[in-house]
């Protein structure tokens, strides 16, 4: 079963601790922070679980369909948007248990003085093909 | 079995194929298809003549297709099945193939792929790994990028500004999936300075060796980026540098400079300097000047601000961020190392901060972070 592991950059319940935007810690906290999440997705990748991860980058923008001949309208970038994803990872996992053990183990991601962050990860099943067998 | 000596093989046969008569689309199809099959039977099977099995097995391909659209289509099979015996210009065939994979109608991602496929003897399948999209994609985009270029003529020489850029472009993609993009630029790079004597060709392929032998000192623990200055200067590949050195210094004789050459000269100044104290930043500066004036390019501008800023100081580099545009990649990141230089450490980690916000990968944006955070620690004591 697979599973979206989403990081918010806002948005989601109010955080546990808020330890202020990375770029606030020390270096050698960033260091680890960033350590811990490679090793993550490395052991995830022993364990056949991973599936892909990426990065997203803050700046974006709305954008709809405004007719026939007409360009698209785009609606901001917004300075202050009250959800704003991160970045994410998909994972195959045996189970939804599983899929929240593994969150729980990323939102442990160290801050400073090596305290878990305790940030808030979205879980959300994928939709999948229907099944051959339906009876 | 020697992959990489079976992937040279490529485009000699593909040039086989189209001397006899085959268009270029299916002979690239045919040859792809003979590759695949040697990737799977060689390593139990080796032929005694590698050549003649490619050019044999994709031949028969090649006519089964062109056989099975014959009849599709109710038409006589136009070409020969016996081929006629012939001399084989194999360096021009594979000269022309360079010209027509990078043909300028055509957009760079599929420009790439088409020559990693066709003139690199990649599979499609490592070609889509190493750009991380869905195999039937990247067939997709191949197979569009030669309808477009179908009915172009072989024998013309092309625009070989656009190759040059297409091999920059695989080079700077670096390492992805089982496929080193790098080493296969320098390959493709080295092949083509064998066939053409432009002093650019020359020029790039220099570049990319003095790039690639900094790569082992690039990255520390963690995948983390080490910015130059702070690279381990005994990890940087001194055969590699030489060979680039010896390279740019024939090219530069012919005097006829390109960017090739003068960013070439610009990493052999870098690679040159036993310490990074020791860089001849008066002479980057200078070299600087004459890639401006070649390309008159927005980002040249930004590096020799930098430049600038070591060979004279900090406030000579962020005056020469003059007229710079904002808006570009790295400009905050530029003026954040100005800044900290100057030593206003308030504002430097505040544009550290904004830089790595800007970041365009993830190993940029968590230096960056770093940078701000190290910047940061120096104002809290």
């Amino acid at each position: 079963m697979k599973y979206l592991l989403l990081k918010h950059y806002r948005g989601g319940p109010a955080p546990i601790v808020d330890y202020g935007s990375i770029d606030q810690w020390k270096p050698e906290e960033v260091d680890a922070h960033v350590q811990y999440m490679r090793d993550f997705a490395a052991r995830l990748e022993e364990t056949g679980e991973f599936v892909d991860g990426q990065a997203l980058a803050p700046q974006g923008t709305f954008v709809r369909y405004d007719g026939e001949g007409r360009p698209p309208v785009t609606d901001g970038p917004f300075a202050e948007t009250k959800d704003l994803i991160a970045g994410w990872m998909v994972i195959d996992v045996e189970s939804w248990d599983r899929a929240v053990e593994l969150a729980g183990e990323l939102s442990a991601a160290p801050g400073p003085r090596g305290e878990p962050i305790r940030e808030w990860l979205e879980v959300r099943p994928f939709l999948t093909e229907p099944p051959v067998v339906t009876e | 079995m020697n992959e990489s000596l079976l992937r040279e093989l490529v485009p000699a046969v593909i040039g086989v194929l189209v001397r006899r008569g085959a268009d270029f689309a299916s002979a690239e199809d045919a040859v792809q298809e003979a590759l695949i099959r040697a990737l799977a039977t060689w390593p139990d099977d080796p032929p005694r003549d590698q050549k003649a099995w490619l050019v044999a097995v994709a031949w028969h391909r090649f006519l089964d297709a062109t056989r099975a659209e014959a009849s599709r289509r109710g038409r006589e099979v136009a070409v020969q099945a016996e081929p006629p015996a012939g001399p084989a210009p194999a360096t021009d065939d594979t000269l022309r193939l360079y010209f027509l994979c990078a043909h300028p109608t055509l957009p760079p991602a599929s420009a790439v792929a088409l020559t990693l496929r066709a003139v690199g003897g990649l599979t499609t399948r490592q070609i889509a790994a190493a750009y991380l999209v869905p195999e039937a994609t990247m067939a997709q985009r191949i197979s569009r990028a030669k309808r477009k270029i179908a009915g172009l003529p072989l024998d013309q020489a092309g625009d070989l500004g656009t190759v040059l850029r297409v091999l920059y472009l695989v080079f700077n993609e670096g390492y992805g999936g089982d496929v080193d993009l790098a080493a296969e630029a320098i390959r493709l790079a080295r092949q083509l300075a064998a066939l053409t004597e432009e002093p650019e060709v020359a020029g790039l392929l220099a570049l990319m060796l003095l790039h690639h032998a900094r790569r082992a000192s690039r990255t520390g623990p963690g995948g983390r980026l080490v910015p130059l200055a702070e690279q381990d200067r005994s990890r940087w590949d001194t055969g590699l540098i030489a060979e680039g050195v010896t390279i740019l210094q024939t090219a530069l004789a012919r005097d006829r400079l390109g960017e090739y050459q003068a960013q070439a000269a610009i990493a052999a100044l870098h690679a040159d300097a036993p310490a990074a104290c020791e860089t001849d930043w008066v002479q980057i500066v200078e070299w600087y000047d004459e890639l401006l004036l070649l390309t008159g390019s927005p980002v040249v501008r930004l590096n020799r601000a930098v430049a600038v800023g070591e060979a004279d100081g900090p406030q000579a580099g962020l005056a020469a961020l003059a007229g710079v545009d904002p808006g570009l990649p790295r400009y905050a990141a530029v003026t954040a190392y100005l800044h900290e230089r100057a030593g206003d450490l308030e504002r430097a980690a505040e544009l550290y901060a904004e830089a790595s916000r800007a970041a365009a990968s993830v190993p940029e944006r968590d230096h960056l972070t770093r940078e701000a955070a190290r910047v940061r620690q120096l104002l809290r004591r």
